[in-house]
C-alpha cells in the first residue's frame, strides 16, 4: 500500500468520524458563512430587478415580489451604459492579450533558463506587489494625453496590464515548471525546433492553466475602478461610469449596475475554481 | 534547469521588462517627482497643501483605522473558514466556490451590494423594523452616524476581500503534509495545540503574503467607501481621486499617491521582518 | 509495555473493502511486521491502530484497554512516519521533546529523556540543528528518537526505511533492531520489503487483498507458506509453482515421481529454487535451462519444468549451459503442495 493510495480516502474518512455534535456545529458555521457570502448578492439582485418602486418599498420583503426586467432594461438603455459596457469588455480583452503575451514568455524564461539578471527580474516583478499600482495612473494622465492614449480603453488596458502582468508571469512560471523538461527534450530529439516543441508539446499541456490565468487577468481589469476612473472622461469603463454617476443616479440603477458587475465574477470564479488554489498558492510566494 | 545561458531568456523577458519599465518604474518616478515640484522647481508645497486640507487628517485616521480593523479580522475569518473547509468531505468544492465568489467581485460592486442591505429603506432596517427595534427608515451611512458608516465599510470589506486571504491560506495549507499534524496528534497534541504549534508556524509564509497583499490593498481602499458613504468617510485614495479629477491638482494628488506608497512599503517591510522564516526552518 | 489485540477489524472506503475482518494479536514486547505489496491494506491497518483512521467495524485493544474510539493521543503509542514528519520549524531537540512537552513533563525530565533517546540513536551532536540541515539518515534517527523519547507502550512504524538509499537502509536496519531490542517496546512495523521484515521481526503477518494470508516466524513463512501468494511474495527468486496431477499419492513429472497428498487431484508443486539440486546423471525432474545468470554467490537458472516457468539456484561453480536439459533432485519433505483451486497449501500427507 503506497502512501499516496492511502492518502486520498483518508481525509474523507477522518471527517466522517467526527462526532455528530461537532458535525452539526461545523455545518451550522458553514451555513452562516455561505449565507454571509450569498445574501448580499441575492439582495442586490432583488434591488436590480425590483424596479423603482421596489427600491423604496417599506418595509421590504426578502422574497422576490413584483420582479421585472424594466429597471434592468431601462438601465441598459441609459445613454453611455452600453458604451461603457463595451469599453469594459475591450479593456479587459486587451488586458488578457497583453498580460499573456508579455507574461507567459517571461514565465517560460524563469521556468526553463538559468540566466544572469534572473533574480533582478524576479525582484522587479515582486516589487510591483508592494505598491498600490492603481495609484500610478495619476502621473500617467499627462503622458497619456500627449500620446493620445488618454480616454481610450487601450490606455486603460495598459495600466491594467501592469496589474495583471506580474501575476501572469509568476503563474505561468509555475505552470511551465510543472511540465517536465523531458517532454520538450524528447520533441527536440525527434526533430522539432525549440519553437515547434513549445507549440506542439508544451502549449497544449499548459493551455488550461493559461486559460485560468487569462480569466484572472480579465477579472482584474473588469473590476478595477481607480485607474479606469482617472484615465477616462467620455469613454468610461463600466466601473468608472458607475462611480461617476453614483451620486446622482437613483438606487435601482445603482443596483442594476452592481448586479451587472457581479455576474461575470460569479461565472468566472466557477470556471477557474479548480485552478484557484494552485494559481494563488504559487503567485503568493 | 539547464546551465547554458543564451540570448533566448533575455529575449523572452525583454517585452515585460520594457513594459514594466515604461508603465511601472517611469510613473513611479514621475509620481515622486510630480509630488515634489511646483512649476519647475523643487517644492514641498504639494505636501503642505495636502496636509493643510481639512480632510487630510481624517483621511489618514480613517484609512489606518480601517486597515487595522479589517486586515486582522480577515485573517482570523479566513483561518476559521479554511479550518472548516478542510474538515469537509462532501460538498467541499461547492462550499469553496461560494466562499471564493467575492474574489471576483469589484470593490464598487461590493459597495453597492452592501448599500442594498444598509440604505435607509434597505433590508437591515426592514429587519430591525420587523423586530420592533426601530420605528421607521433610518440612515446609517450619513455623516451623522460615522461609526455606523465605518462599521458598514468594515463589513463590506470583510465580505469582499476575505476570499483572497482564504485562497492564499488554503493554498498554503495544501503544501503542509498532513503527516505533521498526524505526528503531533500521535504524540499527544490536542486540536488547538496542533493549530498553534504546528499549522500556524508552518503557514507563516502564506500568512505573510496574504498580509502584505491585503494591507497594500487596504491602504488603496476607495470604491467600497465611495459606494457606501460618498465623501462622508474620507480615505487617502479617495482624496487623491478628488484632487486629481475634481480639483485638477495633479501635484497634490501625487503627494497623496507618494504617501500611500510610502505607507504600503513600510507595512511590507514590517511584515517581511516580523514574519520572516529563517532559512533553516523551511521544510 | 502492552499487548495489542486487533479484533475483526473491517475497513471500507465506500464500496471498496480495504480490510476484511482482520484479527491479529501482538504480544507484549513483540516485534511484528505487516508485510505485503502496495494496496494490500497494511498501512490502513497501521493507521487504524494509531487512531488516524476509524475502522468500519471491529475493535483495537491495547494493554487490555479498548481504544477503538479513543483519539490517537489517548492511546499511549508513538509512531515513525514514512516521510519522518519531523517538524521543520523546530530544532532537533524540540522535535524529540515534542511528545514529552505534550505530557507537560518537567524541564529536567524532558532534558534527561531527550538526551537519552538522542544518545541511543547517536544524534547528540545535532540537537541544536534544524531538520533542513540533516541528511535523510539523520532525519530518520530523529524520527525514531522522537518516538522512543516518550517511552511508548506501543511503537508503530510505517515504512520507516523506504526513503533511504540501499546502503543506509541496511545500516539503519541493523541499528533499529539493536535499539528496539534494548527498548523492548511492542512494535508493529509496516513494510513491503521482505528482507526488512525477515531481518527485523519476531513474527511476520503477510497481507494480501485486505486479508492476512499467513502469520508466523520468518522461518515458517519462508519454509511453509500457507498460500500460493505467500510463497510467491517471499524469497528471491520466488517459489516456483508447477501444475501437476496427483493420482494415488504420486505425482509424475517427466520420468520422476514425487509423493503427494492424495486428498486433492489438481495440485501445484511449490518448490524453492534452492531446494532443488542438480543430479549428477541427469535423473530426477527434467529442467530445460533457457538462461543462466551468474550472481556471484550462486547461479540463477531460468527455464521450464514440464513446460512451466521455473527458476533454480545452483552452486556458482556448476557447469550448466543454456539450452540443455538437466535433472533435479528434490527432497519431498521440503516442498509445498498448493491446491490449484483454492490457492491454499494442502496439509502434508
Amino acid at each position: 500500500m503506497t502512501a499516496q493510495a492511502a492518502e486520498i480516502p483518508q481525509t474523507r474518512h477522518r471527517s466522517m468520524s467526527l462526532p455528530s455534535a461537532r458535525r452539526l456545529l461545523l455545518w451550522t458555521g458553514l451555513a452562516v458563512l455561505l449565507a454571509w457570502v450569498l445574501v448580499p448578492i441575492y439582495l442586490v439582485a432583488l434591488g436590480a430587478f425590483g424596479g423603482r418602486l421596489g427600491v423604496f418599498r417599506w418595509p421590504k420583503s426578502i422574497w422576490p415580489t413584483d420582479l421585472s426586467l424594466a429597471a434592468m432594461t431601462q438601465f441598459l438603455a441609459i445613454e453611455g451604459v452600453f458604451n461603457a459596457l463595451v469599453n469594459s469588455l475591450i479593456a479587459a480583452g486587451l488586458t488578457v492579450v497583453f498580460s499573456i503575451l508579455l507574461g507567459a514568455p517571461a514565465g517560460y524564461a524563469l521556468a526553463r533558463y538559468d540566466f544572469r539578471g534572473q533574480n533582478a527580474f524576479r525582484l522587479l516583478v515582486l516589487l510591483t506587489r508592494a505598491f498600490p499600482l492603481a495609484i500610478l495612473a495619476l502621473p500617467l494622465t499627462v503622458s497619456f494625453i500627449r500620446l493620445g492614449l488618454y480616454d481610450t480603453p487601450f490606455g486603460v488596458s495598459l495600466i491594467h496590464t501592469v496589474l495583471a502582468l506580474p501575476f501572469a508571469a509568476l503563474v505561468t512560471q509555475s505552470l511551465f515548471m510543472g511540465i517536465p523538461r523531458e517532454y520538450e527534450e524528447a520533441a527536440w530529439v525527434f526533430g522539432c525546433t525549440r519553437f515547434q516543441a513549445f507549440i506542439r508539446v508544451v502549449l497544449p499541456l499548459a493551455l488550461p492553466g493559461l486559460a485560468a490565468t487569462a480569466i484572472f487577468a480579465f477579472v482584474i481589469s473588469w473590476n478595477e475602478v481607480f485607474a479606469a476612473s482617472i484615465l477616462t472622461v467620455r469613454e468610461r469603463t463600466l466601473t468608472a461610469y458607475l462611480l461617476r454617476i453614483l451620486a446622482e443616479s437613483p438606487l435601482h440603477y445603482r443596483f442594476a449596475g452592481g448586479f451587472i458587475l457581479i455576474i461575470p465574477s460569479v461565472l468566472f470564479i466557477f470556471a477557474v475554481r479548480r485552478y484557484l488554489f494552485a494559481v494563488w498558492g504559487i503567485a503568493s510566494k | 534547469m539547464p546551465a547554458r545561458t543564451s540570448w533566448i531568456p533575455y529575449a523572452l523577458i525583454a517585452p515585460s521588462v520594457i513594459f514594466l519599465g515604461a508603465l511601472f518604474l517611469v510613473p513611479l518616478v514621475q509620481t515622486i517627482w510630480l509630488s515634489f515640484s511646483v512649476g519647475d522647481g523643487f517644492s514641498m508645497e504639494n505636501y503642505q497643501r495636502m496636509a493643510g486640507d481639512l480632510n487630510f487628517s481624517l483621511a489618514v485616521r480613517n484609512t489606518f483605522l480601517l486597515t487595522l480593523v479589517v486586515v486582522p479580522l480577515q485573517v482570523v475569518l479566513a483561518l476559521a473558514m479554511a479550518t472548516m473547509v478542510t474538515k469537509l468531505d462532501k460538498g467541499r468544492d461547492l462550499v469553496l466556490w461560494v466562499l471564493t465568489i467575492p474574489l471576483g467581485i469589484s470593490d464598487l460592486a461590493a459597495g453597492l451590494a452592501w448599500l442594498a442591505l444598509l440604505q435607509n429603506t434597505g433590508y437591515l432596517n426592514s429587519a430591525l423594523y420587523a423586530l420592533g427595534l426601530i420605528q421607521g427608515p433610518m440612515g446609517w451611512l450619513s455623516q451623522e452616524t460615522p461609526w455606523a458608516l465605518f462599521f458598514a465599510i468594515v463589513l463590506a470589506e470583510l465580505w469582499r476581500a476575505t476570499a483572497i486571504v482564504l485562497v492564499i491560506l488554503i493554498a498554503g495549507l495544501q503544501l503542509i503534509p498532513k503527516e505533521f499534524s498526524e505526528a503531533a496528534e500521535i504524540f499527544g497534541a490536542k486540536p488547538w495545540t496542533r493549530f498553534t504549534k504546528i499549522t500556524l508556524p508552518l503557514l507563516k509564509p502564506s500568512l505573510q503574503s496574504a498580509l502584505i497583499l491585503r494591507t497594500v490593498l487596504a491602504f488603496e481602499v476607495f470604491a467600497v467607501v465611495y459606494a457606501l458613504g460618498g465623501r462622508n468617510f474620507p480615505v487617502l485614495a479617495g482624496e487623491a481621486y478628488v484632487w486629481q479629477n475634481d480639483n485638477q491638482n495633479y501635484g497634490a494628488a501625487a503627494a497623496y499617491a507618494v504617501l500611500i506608497m510610502a505607507i504600503s512599503l513600510a507595512a511590507t517591510a514590517v511584515y517581511l521582518r516580523i514574519l520572516r522564516t529563517r532559512p533553516e526552518q523551511l521544510p | 509495555m502492552a499487548d495489542i489485540v486487533i479484533d475483526r477489524v473491517v475497513k471500507e472506503f465506500g464500496p471498496f473493502r480495504a480490510l476484511q475482518e482482520i484479527s491479529l494479536t501482538v504480544n507484549d514486547g513483540e516485534f511484528v511486521a505487516l508485510l505485503g505489496p502496495s494496496g494490500c491494506g497494511k498501512t490502513t491497518l497501521l493507521r487504524i491502530i494509531a487512531g488516524l483512521e476509524t475502522q468500519t467495524s471491529g475493535r483495537i485493544v491495547i494493554g487490555g484497554q479498548d481504544v477503538s474510539n479513543l483519539a490517537p493521543r489517548k492511546r499511549g503509542l508513538a509512531m515513525v512516519f514514512q516521510n519522518y514528519a519531523i517538524f521543520p520549524h523546530m530544532s532537533v531537540f524540540e522535535n524529540v521533546a515534542f511528545g514529552l512537552r505534550m505530557q507537560k513533563a518537567a524541564q529536567a525530565e524532558v532534558k534527561r529523556k531527550v538526551e537519552r533517546a538522542a544518545a541511543l540513536l547517536h544524534i547528540e551532536g545535532y540537537l541544536d540543528r534544524y531538520p533542513a540541515k540533516l541528511s535523510g539518515g539523520q532525519r530518520q534517527r530523529v524520527a525514531v528518537a522522537r518516538a522512543l523519547a516518550v517511552e511508548p507502550a506501543v511503537l508503530l512504524m510505517d515504512e520507516p526505511l523506504s526513503n533511504l538509499d540501499a546502503l543506509l537502509r541496511l545500516e539503519m536496519r541493523t541499528e533499529l533492531k539493536a535499539v528496539l531490542r534494548q527498548a523492548g517496546t511492542t512494535t508493529i512495523y509496516v513494510t513491503h520489503d521482505q528482507t526488512e521484515a525477515m531481518g527485523l521481526a519476531d513474527r511476520i503477518a503477510v497481507m494480501y487483498g485486505g486479508k492476512i494470508d499467513q502469520i508466523g516466524s520468518p522461518l515458517e513463512i519462508y519454509a511453509t507458506p500457507a498460500t500460493r501468494f505467500v510463497g510467491g511474495f517471499i524469497g528471491a527468486p520466488p517459489m516456483n509453482f508447477i501444475k501437476v496431477r496427483c493420482h494415488g499419492g504420486t505425482a509424475r513429472i517427466g520420468d520422476a515421481t514425487l509423493p503427494c497428498p492424495s486428498t486433492v487431484t489438481d495440485l501445484e508443486l511449490g518448490l524453492r529454487g534452492e531446494d532443488a539440486s542438480l543430479s549428477a546423471n541427469g535423473s530426477g525432474i527434467p529442467f530445460d535451462v533457457r538462461v543462466v545468470e551468474p550472481m556471484g554467490s550462486h547461479l540463477l537458472l531460468t527455464g521450464s519444468i514440464d513446460g512451466q516457468l521455473a527458476r533454480i539456484v545452483a552452486p556458482p561453480v556448476a557447469k550448466v549451459n543454456p539450452g540443455v536439459r538437466v535433472g533435479l533432485n528434490v527432497d519431498p519433505a521440503r516442498v509445498t503442495w498448493i491446491d490449484s483451486a483454492t490457492g491454499r497449501a494442502v496439509a502434508r500427507a
